[in-house]
């Protein structure tokens, strides 16, 4: 019963999202290949997340507790999770591919000698029970199938918003396994001085169902006010094109694209954005997205499942409004 | 202080990407390359510490084809004083395990107080070698950094790390390996002193056998992980172009579009 694993990753004592997501989809694999569906919880108390793993299909939890890691470091989670990883030999161990997650996978990853296949769209069994995922390239430009060598655990990490998460069963109890982990500071080595927040309370964009974008066709910093009120009713995120954050109107945590975020809303609003293949490449797996651009003639209405020619200035608040409209209907 | 900036050669953003018609491989014909965006950033954080510093060396290591050299050269002319080319067919179509590999192998041999790649790739979009370079170098990584500061003994860098809804501000003891993203800096152009100088700099390439380690443990044949098949993705169907006299119209057509139709809001 080697067993197939998730790495659990929390933030502010939730589990992110794409830890549910990836759970729904490695239980169907867990049930083809006939083992175990387990996660790994990293931190200074994380027992009383497990039960919401449980509900969302783990059957197993690995609690991994101790003070020194309080906050993510590469080097802590790093040896807590690949001595847990050697002692009980999982065959397939998958990430969210998040900023930590692709930072801990990676180093595991090199540590343990095994493949790794980053930011996939896809997992899958082949014939004999070996990892298969299929994972865009070139930004989007190409997919690629991707097999892996016998070395385990074969290891991934997936794209949120892409996999489907099951109903949780809040009856479903997971077997809760406390684990002790030896992590000296030697392990650790780096310091974690500060943390600025910067995005609030709102989801980040990676995670966000519906985004606003707005780009040069803003004008300015002050008209993005318009597409945090249409935002607001919708109740997604603010993001923006490189031109809007290269002038310094938005962060650059808000820029959406290949120098960017690659984001995959259900819902994505392109305002003032001429749509150019680096912008596409981090927006163009969006499942609905919609363009508001004056220029008829924007690369942006290629790839847009409803566009709207005209002033952005013009349709955004009353999109707002109508969308309000329909809401308290 | 001596800098090394892992620099990967890529196909330019703009290039149009096509599987070969048996899809197990890149087509790369008529390709323009160029140096990787993040490797952009990472190439000049290395100049502007050693040019703070006022000594040092920025050594440039690239694995790459032939064509690979160009984009060293570029590195070059931007104020790099030399370059390693790990320039043999056995390196060559390697996955990031491979890849870090056979860098490792030939930093290892080298004077190094900091190590920078970029974030990643944007050819195979990994985002892994630079934190299993640290893993097999032992050395501590730090992946996407957006500020780096060197500390008066020059034995620490406090950075700064973006991460979702925040930013990291870590302090990390030296040697350590950093990738690079975009808001670190803005990389300078090369000018044209700098071309010609560049003409002159040191450019070694190293075969497999430098680097003592066989066929098997480097390129395709030392890979954890294997491409069977390229495709491009589906085509998005044509959409819809809201109709309306006026822009208020046009929205409230949209809204009930996105409301009964799409079902997304
Ligand atoms: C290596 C590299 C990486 C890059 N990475 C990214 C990235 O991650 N993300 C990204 O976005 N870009 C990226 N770019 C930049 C990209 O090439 C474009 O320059 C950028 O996306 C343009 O932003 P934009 O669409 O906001 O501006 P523009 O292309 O200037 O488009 C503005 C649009 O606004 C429209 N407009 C103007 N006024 C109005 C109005 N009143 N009402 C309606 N519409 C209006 C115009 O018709 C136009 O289509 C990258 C480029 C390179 C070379
Ligand atoms: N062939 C290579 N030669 C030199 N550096 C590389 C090579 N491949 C990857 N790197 C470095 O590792 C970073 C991340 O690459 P990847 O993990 O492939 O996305 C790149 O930005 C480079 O700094």
């Amino acid at each position: 019963m080697a067993g197939i694993w998730v790495y659990a990753e929390h933030r502010d004592g939730n589990i992110r999202k794409v830890t549910f997501e990836i759970l729904g989809e490695a239980k169907k694999l867990a049930e083809k290949k006939g083992e175990e569906l387990c996660a790994v919880l990293i931190g200074a108390e994380v027992e009383g997340m497990a039960s919401k793993l449980g509900a969302y299909g783990a059957q197993k939890v690995y609690c991994v507790e101790a003070d020194c890691l309080l906050g993510y470091t590469t080097g802590g989670f790093t040896k807590a999770l690949c001595d847990l990883v050697q002692q009980h030999k999982p065959s397939i161990l998958l990430f969210g591919a998040t900023t930590n997650g692709k930072d801990l996978s990676a180093r595991v990853a090199g540590r343990l000698g095994v493949g790794l296949a980053t930011d996939c769209t896809g997992i899958a069994l082949d014939d004999a029970g070996s990892l298969q995922v299929r994972r865009p390239m070139f930004a989007g430009k190409v997919y690629a199938e991707v097999a892996f060598s016998e070395a385990t655990p074969q290891m991934a990490s997936i794209r949120p918003n892409v996999l489907a998460a099951m109903t949780p069963d809040e009856t479903r109890k997971p077997e809760v396994i406390k684990v002790t982990p030896d992590v000296k500071p030697e392990d650790i080595r780096i310091e974690v001085t500060d943390v600025i927040r910067t995005g609030g309370e709102k989801p980040d964009l990676t995670e966000a169902e519906i985004i606003v974008s707005g780009g040069r066709g803003m004008k300015g910093p002050e008209n993005f006010q318009i597409l945090e009120e249409l935002a607001d009713v919708l109740g997604g995120v603010v993001g923006a094109s490189r031109a809007a954050v290269d002038a310094g109107w938005r962060p650059q945590s808000d820029q959406v694209g290949q120098s960017g975020k690659v984001v995959t809303p259900n819902l994505y609003i392109a305002c003032g954005i001429s749509g150019a293949i680096q912008h596409l490449a981090g927006m163009g797996t969006s499942k609905v997205i919609v363009a508001i651009n004056k220029d008829p003639e924007a690369p942006i209405f290629k790839k847009a499942d409803y566009g709207v020619v005209d002033d952005l200035f013009k349709v955004v608040p009353s999109l707002a409004e109508e969308c309000k409209k329909l809401k308290s209907e | 202080m001596d800098i090394i900036v892992c620099l990967k050669q890529v196909p330019d953003t703009e290039a149009e990407i096509r599987p070969t018609p048996d899809n197990t491989e890149i087509n790369y014909e008529g390709i323009k390359f160029v140096i990787n965006v993040y490797d952009e950033y990472a190439v000049e954080e290395a100049l502007r510490i050693r040019e703070k510093v006022g000594e040092g060396t920025v050594t440039i290591v690239t694995l790459g084809p032939e064509r690979a050299v160009e984009s060293i050269r570029t590195a070059l002319a931007m104020g790099a004083d030399k370059a390693v080319h790990l320039d043999d067919a056995a390196f060559l179509g390697g996955d990031a395990n491979a890849t870090a590999r056979a860098l490792a192998k030939a930093i290892e041999a080298m004077s190094y107080d900091i190590i920078f790649c970029g974030k990643q790739a944007i050819d195979d979009d990994l985002a892994q070698v630079g934190n299993i370079l640290g893993e097999f170098l032992n050395l501590p990584s730090v992946t996407g950094i957006v500020k780096f500061d060197l500390s008066e003994d020059k034995k620490k860098a406090t950075v700064q790390r973006q991460i979702e809804g925040g930013i990291e501000v870590l302090e990390v003891p030296l040697p350590a390996v950093f990738t690079a993203t975009k808001g670190l800096n803005e990389p300078r152009y090369p000018s044209l002193p700098g071309i010609m100088k560049a003409k002159k700099k040191e450019l070694k390439p190293v075969k497999l056998g430098d680097l003592g380690l066989n066929e098997g443990e480097v390129g395709k044949k030392g890979s954890l992980t294997q491409v069977l098949k390229y495709s491009l993705p589906p085509v998005r169907g044509a959409g819809k172009i809201v109709q309306g006299d006026t822009p208020e119209e046009k929205a409230a057509n949209l809204a009930k579009l996105l409301r009964e139709e799409a079902k997304v809001i």
